[in-house]
């Protein structure tokens, strides 16, 4: 196939079209700054006052209470080290759990450095964080609950309104990761007792390098950036209107088509996991089997090696990514795997297929035939997978 | 990432597979840390290494490094193989990312571990030859470049 096959939409989306156009006056005509008082410049604060609303309808929530950010990580920095510091006289104890996106992790571990308690929860072998050990291990001075929506690399969507439900009783502020989620799941953060709540545009088809950060009205942390009174002075500097008014547009869509759009993805993943688990032996679904993004398969194929997969996938145009060391840049595989329960060697052969609604049957049909010719010859190539012949016709 | 040679080599790798009855097979690495390369050799009584063939479980580097490394020692006689380090093996490949180094020691260890079995299979002792590690990775020594 001479075209290439994006099946990597949870690194990153295609910018729509349309969400482009959306921006692109407010780089050039418009380039007014929000703050100015003249009329020139009022028609930018209308256009960033809209795309918030967009966005906070999109999970129940005010205007007032959407942040924009530069990312979806900065979000993540953002609600743990500013919660930390405002309830530092309560408590310094944070829950997670294993299996967060880095964003979380690192910033735990920063935050530990200074004298702050982590505690991380772990996940059943579908990557489902086991909720009787969250409540167990609440204290007196817990101050906050970090679990992400759904996994980025297993695509498992968490109790949340069960986490919600726990950190409400214990009267401690919840905040969720929901990079991966967001608009592709239905989220109101009051029904799920969501205190704090990140995401991203370009997970979503918008625009990379802005994010939000949702702030329950009434909690107190303090500003992530200071200066001006932009973000009610939460965050100050100038806002990035052309990237607002694009995220704006990707979630005015991604609202709009959500139905239709996660149920047309739910069907060409089933279709894709039902075919390479059929098809390619010695193979498993990581992650919940129904529990899990309408987007996300995640597999292992045993006895071969993340990296050497994926180089050959490009080679016949296919994008994708894995969990082995070789991509982490490291010598241990996924945090995520390896919490899953999976043995080393097998986490080092996983592949993660993330798709988007510009997705085909056929374009599927052709990776599961590429997927079945590169394993079968990387495992004609390793000597584990030699070893484990040698022994089975024993 | 990868120079052309290596995905050269990773996309055709020379002399991949086995040998019947070699005259020494070595497995280093493990698959904790996502590599292991297997070398079979046939050496004929003039100490020469007539044939060779790898199996590799590992990244892209990993399968180019036991490949390059076939090539360099094919025909060559036992003490001119050892005097292949890593070093060559990159050189060889025109460079290595400095994260996958590592991958070409691997190589240099999986000849020595061969070329140890083929010792100890017919009882004589190479000079300069030592035993290799069973797992690399327990004291995975600074690459020599």
């Amino acid at each position: 196939m001479e075209k290439k096959i994006y099946l990597d939409n949870a690194a990153t989306t295609r910018t729509r079209p349309e969400v482009l156009e959306a921006m692109l006056p407010y780089f050039s005509d418009k380039y007014g700054n929000p703050s100015s008082v003249y009329e020139f410049a009022s028609q930018n604060r209308k256009a960033l006052d809209e795309a918030r609303l967009t966005i906070a309808n999109s999970i129940g929530a005010e205007s007032a209470e959407i942040y924009f950010t530069g990312s979806g990580t900065e979000a993540d920095n953002w609600a743990l080290i500013a919660t930390a510091e405002a309830y530092s006289s309560k408590g310094n104890h944070i829950i997670t759990s294993k299996i967060e996106h880095h964003a979380v992790l690192h910033t735990c571990e920063y935050l530990k450095k200074r004298g702050y308690e982590i505690t991380y929860i772990d996940v059943d072998e579908n990557g489902i964080v086991k909720l009787d050990q969250l409540e167990k291990a609440i204290r007196p001075t817990t101050i906050l609950i970090s679990i992400m929506f759904a996994n980025n690399e297993i695509g498992t969507i968490q109790p949340i309104r069960e986490i919600g439900e726990i950190a409400k009783r214990h009267k401690i502020l919840f905040h969720t990761d929901a990079v991966q989620a967001y608009c592709q799941v239905d989220i109101n953060v009051d029904e799920l007792g969501i205190d704090m709540l990140s995401a991203s545009a370009h997970k979503l088809h918008g625009p990379k390098a802005i994010g939000f950060l949702y702030i329950k009205k009434g909690i107190k942390i303090r500003s992530f950036i200071h200066g001006g009174a932009q973000e009610r002075g939460r965050r100050a500097g100038t806002e990035n209107v052309p990237y607002a008014v694009g995220f704006g547009k990707a979630v005015e869509i991604a609202m709009a088509t959500m139905k239709e759009r996660t149920r047309k993805e739910t069907e060409l993943r089933d279709y894709l996991i039902k075919r390479v688990l059929a098809e390619v032996p010695y193979t498993r679904l990581n992650g919940h089997r129904t529990r899990r993004l309408p987007n996300n398969a995640n597999f292992s194929f045993q006895f071969i090696e993340g990296e050497s997969l994926l180089i050959m996938l490009d080679m016949n145009n296919i994008c994708a990514s894995s969990g082995s060391a070789c991509t982490s840049g490291s010598l241990d595989p996924s945090h995520v795997l390896l919490a899953i329960g999976l043995p080393h060697e097998i986490a080092h052969g996983s592949l993660r297929l993330t798709l988007s609604e510009e997705n085909t049957y056929e374009e599927i049909d052709y990776t599961v035939e590429k997927i079945k010719e590169i394993v079968d010859k990387l495992r004609k190539m390793s000597p584990l997978y030699e070893d484990f012949l040698a022994n089975t016709i024993r | 990432m990868y120079t052309k040679k290596v995905m050269d080599h990773f996309a055709n790798p020379r002399n991949m597979g086995e040998i019947e009855n070699p005259s020494g097979v070595g497995t280093v690495g493990n698959a904790k840390c996502g590599d292991i390369m297997r070398m079979y050799l046939n050496i004929d009584d003039n100490g020469v290494i007539q044939d060779v063939k790898f199996k590799t479980f590992g990244c892209g580097a990993a399968v180019a490094t036991s490949s390059i490394a076939t090539e360099l020692i094919k025909g060559k006689t036992v003490q001119d193989a050892l005097k292949v380090t890593n070093k060559a093996v990159v050189d060889a490949l025109d460079g290595l990312p400095p994260v996958k180094v590592h991958c070409s020691l691997l190589a240099e260890e999986a000849i020595h571990a061969a070329l140890w079995d083929y010792a100890e299979k017919k009882g004589i002792v190479i000079e300069g030859l030592e035993k290799p590690k069973s797992d690399i990775h327990e004291e995975e020594k600074e690459p020599t470049y």
